[in-house]
């Protein structure tokens, strides 16, 4: 079983290599970074530490990035593809509760939710009026769709169409479970929450752009 | 007629804006349908210009007050769709840009 770890990464410098290591020591030595035109040193960094690198040419947002990043793991055979953000947010050791489900065939996509366990409380609004949108546009209701910690098998993440290219993807990425009847299952997970990771997520006008995009997607269909 | 000058200002820019649009398609630059849809809209707006009476007529019928009222929403109603037809265009090209960005990136590593 290869598992690749995909982490989107835009000037990330400061955390990207510490990413990196974390993952190491838990053996999971597969890892694809793709640097989304950053303007500082993440791709040297995440290069030194031994990671393949892609980079854009220009940014494109993290739909972008998750999207070369699924693509690449695909091309370097993976059977489980793990995202993981890279702004120190997420657990290495939580990886593994994650994946059980996919590894067990129980189901073939499983998201990392946050939501119960130590988020704060004006970001557990926001993540719970995305998961809202998200159920109200496409028809399926999953706790904490913007989670950056997911796990899928080769066959899901052959399946999926993805099209958008910012903050959005993270429900799109939802509603293509939902269309290709994909089995999905939400695994609770412990978020860190730190200033840095905090000032990396979604602003409330953040969340309101991911709303008006979402919008734009379900009528382009 | 006190709106004679200013229908005969009007007239012009109409007649020039219906001889770019013709020469638009000429050049291959709008498809037809395109040339249908500006043409027919512009030919409307020579017809109101030259029979002002015909809006307070459609007005009469829509139950809105006055002619220039009639203008006016239906100019809203027009921008909001041109508006949004851009939006999703905008939007189409913008993915587009990132498969180009990904073929790219795959391909150089």
């Amino acid at each position: 079983m290869k598992v690749v770890v995909v982490i989107p990464a835009y000037n990330e410098e400061n955390t990207i290599g510490k990413v990196i290591q974390n993952l190491n020591k838990k053996n999971y030595n597969n890892i694809i970074v793709v640097d989304d035109g950053s303007s500082d040193s993440s791709y040297e960094v995440a290069k030194n530490e031994g990671a393949i690198v892609y980079k854009h040419c220009i940014n494109r947002g993290l739909g972008g990035a998750l999207n070369t990043g699924i693509s690449a793991a695909l091309l370097e055979d993976a059977d489980i593809i793990v995202t993981f953000d890279a702004d120190l947010q997420h657990n290495p050791n939580d990886i593994k509760k994650v994946m059980k489900p996919v590894l067990d065939g129980e189901v073939d996509v499983a998201i990392g939710n946050r939501i119960s366990k130590g988020m704060p409380l004006t970001r557990r609004i926001g993540n719970i009026g995305l998961d809202l949108v998200t159920y109200l546009l496409f028809g399926i209701y999953v706790n904490d769709t913007q989670s950056g910690l997911r796990v899928f098998s080769r066959e899901a993440a052959e399946e999926l169409d993805l099209r958008t290219n910012r903050m959005e993807i993270s429900s799109e990425i939802i509603k293509e479970i939902k269309d290709k009847n994909l089995r999905l299952k939400s695994v609770p997970i412990k978020p860190i929450y730190t200033d840095y990771s905090l000032s990396k997520g979604n602003s409330v006008f953040g969340g309101f752009k991911i709303l008006y995009k979402l919008i734009i997607r379900r009528i382009m269909d | 007629m006190e709106y004679l000058l200013l229908q005969i200002i009007a007239l012009v820019f109409v007649a020039f804006v219906l001889s770019r649009i013709i020469l638009r398609y000429k050049k291959d630059k709008f498809t037809f349908r395109e040339t249908l849809f500006w043409a027919i809209l512009w030919i409307l707006v020579g017809i109101v210009v030259v029979l002002p009476g015909f809006m307070s007529f459609l007005a009469k019928i829509l139950g809105v007050g006055r002619g220039v009222d009639v203008i006016i929403y239906l100019g809203l109603i027009l921008l909001f769709y041109l508006n949004f037809k851009s939006t999703v265009r905008m939007e189409k090209i913008e993915q587009d840009i990132s498969k180009v960005v990904k073929e790219i990136t795959l391909r150089k590593k």
